[in-house]
């Protein structure tokens, strides 16, 4: 399982997305590796990804990948990424 | 250790509360002036952070109240670091979750990973209520710097 956090600069808020969805998964029991990126690497690396997670702002300018996007409101509240991640991956 | 880090990452004169702006930019303004004040960065930094907004939007509104905004490691970063402004009012960023603001963050960084403790202490506090709370409600700067250096 491979996910991509992405945000514009990937220096701060795809980190700080990368670390609670690290969190999530490891309650979830589910094995991936996040990685943070910005918008630029993260089309690439989109393309081998199986979940781009990101801020609703930058959704449209990621449509496209065949990874599937997930879009979180509120990067400190570990039950929405914990709602979404599941529902996407069990 | 993160919650150490990210003291240290604020530097003297790098946390002002009460800020009284009309803006989302002019907010954006301060906590840029907040990064050079306290030698984090070049006075151009402010310039690269507003030309984000340009570009992308406020998607650094990422929890609600909360933006923290930054631009690309550039020549302008000297040293990696935080400011903050507690906003007096709070500002509408046209964030469809998370407006208004109360608090911006300016994050600066010399490259992708080596500020990942600030960040992840910066998570620590902000997934806390209650110490999101202390930081809304704190009546001067020093008081936010003592709560961060005491680890609480």
């Amino acid at each position: 399982m491979k996910i991509v956090a992405v945000c514009g600069m990937g220096i701060g808020t795809s980190v700080l997305l990368k670390m609670n969805a690290e969190k999530v998964l490891a309650q979830l029991g589910i094995e991936a590796t996040v990685t943070a990126a910005d918008m630029s690497t993260a089309r690439q690396l989109g393309f081998e990804a199986n979940i781009v997670l990101t801020t609703p702002e930058l959704v449209p300018s990621l449509q496209g990948l065949p990874a599937e996007i997930i879009s979180i409101d509120h990067f400190f509240d570990l039950a929405e990424l914990h709602r979404k991640l599941s529902a996407a991956l069990l | 250790m993160s919650l150490a880090a990210l003291s240290s990452a604020f530097a003297p004169n790098s946390i002002e509360v009460g800020v009284v702006v009309d803006s989302r930019e002019a907010a954006i303004v301060r906590v840029g002036e907040l990064l050079a004040v306290s030698g984090r960065t070049s006075a151009g930094y402010t310039a690269e952070m507003l030309a984000v907004l340009d570009e992308l939007g406020p998607y650094f509104v990422i929890a609600p109240g909360i933006a923290i905004a930054h631009a690309r490691p550039s020549e302008s970063v000297l040293s990696a670091g935080l400011s903050l402004a507690v906003l007096a009012t709070p500002i509408e960023f046209g964030s469809d979750h998370n407006d208004p603001v109360r608090m911006v963050f300016g994050l600066c960084a010399k490259d992708h990973d080596g500020h990942i403790e600030v960040l992840s202490g910066l998570a620590e506090v902000l997934s806390d209520d209650a110490k999101v709370n202390f930081l809304l409600n704190a009546p001067d700067a020093s008081r936010i710097h003592d709560f961060l250096a005491s680890g609480l």
